[in-house]
């Protein structure tokens, strides 16, 4: 049932920072069957490959180009950042935004911002000043502003990193379905069993390269690579 | 301290008794400074926020440029803007010198870099903050501003009340400018430098505490809309 | 703070219905009083709004030249003839006089009080050194003063510490010579007028060379067109007339007479 599609084509993707290389030279042809999960230990360049992709990150060199068109533009694409970014106003106001940047009228938004608020549990929140809540409930109100766009192609770096067990397995749920509603995910985490759960294919990365890449069930019960199979292992990598 | 005492009993009998000349230069004062503070305000603040979202090749140089203007002493404007308005000066045909919009002009000059500035200062923080997520939400330059400039109105409204409080407290330019021309030009400031040319301490040191008092004033009643303005927010 | 801007413009726009015009006068005409004994007649019988720019005598000429101003009422006689020499005005016009008076401290240590000539006082403080406050502004009465050391021989640029050029307005000039306890030269009428005096005192006046003669000087409608004339001339009309020369000199302040009234009709 799942097959993977080619999906965007980077060439010479380069990323460097105070004269050092931090991502790339990455050459690869990137496949998804949907679900997309990037794994990697910490400064592997996760962060920046996303980035890079989204193009919020300055290329040093190379190029990304979408394969489907309806996928290309920043308007097809949402990101939820590791740091979740929250503008200095109230969770509602938060939500609206990007609707507003869309032109959506007033009581669109307001039934689509109802809508979402329900979905990722921050009604109790609402008129709060989003800067001012909790580590987890802002990841939230992240994911939400990302999905109130209802992107084509959805970024999220470790959208479950300050969530509980409860809160997470809520937002796993949300993201299937979105998922299963069409959308594209290409998602970070740290947690395995989170990956194993969520993955429909694996891109595993190590000092900057795409080291593996494959169908989920593939790449975890058989990994091509040493660095790759003692990763999911837990063991440390270098 | 006799003489302060002697201002400061001066000051409560012009306000008391609601010296007419009082109300109306304190009119005009305001009226001055308060439109300079709309035009400069709508000039700096897109420019102070624009300046720090873009990268271009000049920034520097016209950053160093703003914070020198900033340093202009007002004199200096007020001869500038006086030569430009002058009968025989480029714009003498219009008839501006010695009016009031001319002070406005004068003014608008002394205080929009100051605003750009601190505009600009406050903005380069918020922008750092917001920068990922404007770009990722796809936004256009005019969003950008009209967004920074929105969630960083606190910052501002700090740089609005730095230009409102140069501009009220200035002399010099509105003097050369303006002329202190008895029920057309006169403002506050320059009626002070009046009567302490004329030796009259005790009525120019009344007039000071009217300007104190109503820098003041404008301060807290701006302060206090923000804050009725925050409170359903914060 | 847009209404504020509305209702700035809407004062503008009124403010230019009524008839006025802009007068360049010495600080000395406003520092008497006169100006406001003078003006509010002037607009109850004439309805002529006269705006005066109290400046000093060479920023008043400055006005002039620039066109920034409608006429001028000035006293520096040779600067006034060549303001005419030059066309920027058709006519000097003489109206009043009044006369300078030297000041200082009540202890008088140069000794001026019984000086019989201004030759004299100009002597005695030089070579006592007293502190002396000029304006150095290149006002009229700044003129007037050197011309004063010049015509008793002595040359300002020579003086020690003791001489001070403060370039400031009559007012100024003499806040800063009450602080110091200085001599000064001052036109009478800012000297009545002024109200932070300390230890200052009127020590000589009277001698003939301290005399003032106030010109009043239309501009031009040749060199500036758009120079309100027909407000300049009512106004000249007026300022000749026995009406203004009663006013003028019945002008007192502490019972003494400040201006004389000349002109001619
Ligand atoms: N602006 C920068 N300047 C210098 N080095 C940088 C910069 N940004 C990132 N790096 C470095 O690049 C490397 C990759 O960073 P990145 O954030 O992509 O890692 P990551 O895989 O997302 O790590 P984590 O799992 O901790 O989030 C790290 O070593 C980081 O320190
Ligand atoms: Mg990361």
């Amino acid at each position: 049932m799942v097959a993977l599609v080619p999906i965007a084509t980077l060439k010479d993707v380069t990323v460097k920072r105070r004269g050092k290389t931090i991502l790339g030279p990455i050459s690869h042809g990137l496949e998804s069957a949907g679900f997309t999960i990037v794994l990697g230990p910490n400064g592997a360049g996760k962060t920046t490959l996303l980035n890079a992709l989204h193009g919020v990150e300055r290329l040093s060199d190379g190029s990304v180009t979408w394969t489907s068109p309806d996928h290309a533009s920043y308007k097809d694409q949402a990101f939820v950042f590791q740091r979740p970014i929250m503008l200095r106003r109230t969770v509602r106001q938060n939500l609206a935004y990007p609707l507003q940047l869309l032109g959506h009228n007033k009581n669109e938004i307001e039934t689509e911002v109802m809508d979402w608020v329900g979905r990722v549990g921050l009604n109790g929140v609402l008129d709060h000043f989003a800067p001012r809540l909790s580590g987890g409930e802002k990841q939230k109100l992240a994911l939400a502003r990302a999905l109130i766009q209802k992107p084509k192609v959805l970024f999220l770096d470790e959208p479950c990193a300050n969530l509980d067990g409860r809160s997470t397995r809520e937002i796993e749920t949300v993201l299937s379905e979105v998922n299963t509603a069409g959308t594209s995910v290409i998602m970070t985490t740290h947690d395995l069993g989170q990956a194993r759960r969520l993955a429909s294919d694996v891109v595993f990365l190590l000092n900057g390269q795409i080291h593996e890449t494959g169908l989920a069930p593939h790449v975890f019960e058989a990994p091509k690579t040493p660095e790759a199979k003692a990763f999911f292992q837990g063991d440390i990598v270098e | 301290m006799n003489e302060i005492w002697a201002g400061l009993l001066a000051a409560f009998h012009l306000i008391v008794t609601l010296d007419g000349d009082l109300v109306e230069i304190t009119l005009r004062s305001l009226q001055v400074s308060l439109s300079a503070l709309v035009i400069a305000s709508a000039l700096a603040l897109p420019f102070g926020t624009w300046l720090a979202i873009r990268r271009f090749r000049f920034r520097r140089a016209t950053i160093a440029t703003l914070n020198a203007l900033m340093g202009l002493p007002p004199v200096v404007v007020g001869l500038i803007v006086y030569l430009l308005l002058s009968r025989s000066g480029p714009f003498g045909v219009l008839g501006l010198l010695f009016t009031p919009t001319a002070m406005i002009i004068a003014q608008v000059v002394i205080i929009t870099p100051l605003i750009a500035s601190i505009t600009h200062q406050a903005m380069r923080e918020l922008w750092a903050e917001y920068h990922d997520l404007l770009i990722s939400l796809n936004t256009s330059n005019r969003q950008r501003v009209l967004t920074l400039i929105w969630d960083g109105r606190r910052a501002l409204l700090t740089g609005a009340l730095a230009g409102f409080g140069r501009a009220i407290g200035e002399v010099g330019a509105i003097m050369i400018v303006g002329g202190n021309i008895d029920n057309a030009t006169r403002v506050l400031t320059t009626a002070i430098a009046l009567e302490t040319g004329k030796g009259n301490f005790a009525l120019a040191l009344g007039l000071g505490f009217v300007l104190i008092a109503l820098a003041l004033l404008v301060n807290f009643a701006i302060h206090a809309l923000s804050r009725t303005e925050r409170h359903s927010t914060w | 703070m847009i209404r504020a801007l509305t209702l700035f413009l809407c004062l503008i726009g009124t403010a230019a219905l009524s008839e006025s015009m802009k007068l360049a006068v010495t600080t000395s005409f406003h520092n008497s009083g006169l100006s406001d004994v003078l003006l509010p007649v002037l607009l109850e019988e004439t309805g002529l709004e006269v705006q005066l720019l109290i400046v000093g005598t060479g920023q008043a000429l400055r006005l002039g030249r620039a066109g920034d101003v409608d006429a001028i009422l000035v006293h520096s006689r040779a600067d006034e003839d060549v303001f005419v020499a030059e066309g920027f005005a058709p006519y000097r016009r003489e109206i009043m006089y009044n006369d300078f008076v030297f000041i200082g401290p009540s202890s008088d240590p140069a000794g001026i009080a019984n000086a019989a000539s201004i030759e004299q006082v100009l002597n005695r403080i030089a070579i006592e050194k007293a502190l002396f406050v000029s304006r150095g502004d290149d006002s009229g009465t700044h003129k007037k003063e050197r011309a004063l050391w010049q015509a008793a021989a002595l040359d300002t640029e020579t003086f020690g510490a003791w001489y001070k050029a403060v370039g400031s307005g009559m007012g100024a000039s003499l806040n800063t010579a009450s602080a110091l306890n200085a001599y000064i030269l001052a036109d009478r009428a800012s000297w009545l007028n002024f109200r932070n005096k300390s230890d200052l005192k009127l020590l000589s006046s009277r001698h003939p060379e301290l005399f003032n003669q106030y010109a009043y000087l239309p501009i031009n409608p040749d060199k500036h067109p758009h120079v309100n004339v027909e407000a300049s001339q009512l106004f000249e009309n007026w300022l000749t007339s026995s009406r203004s020369e009663h006013l003028i000199n019945a002008h007192r302040i502490n019972d003494e007479a400040l201006f004389v009234f000349n002109a001619s009709k």
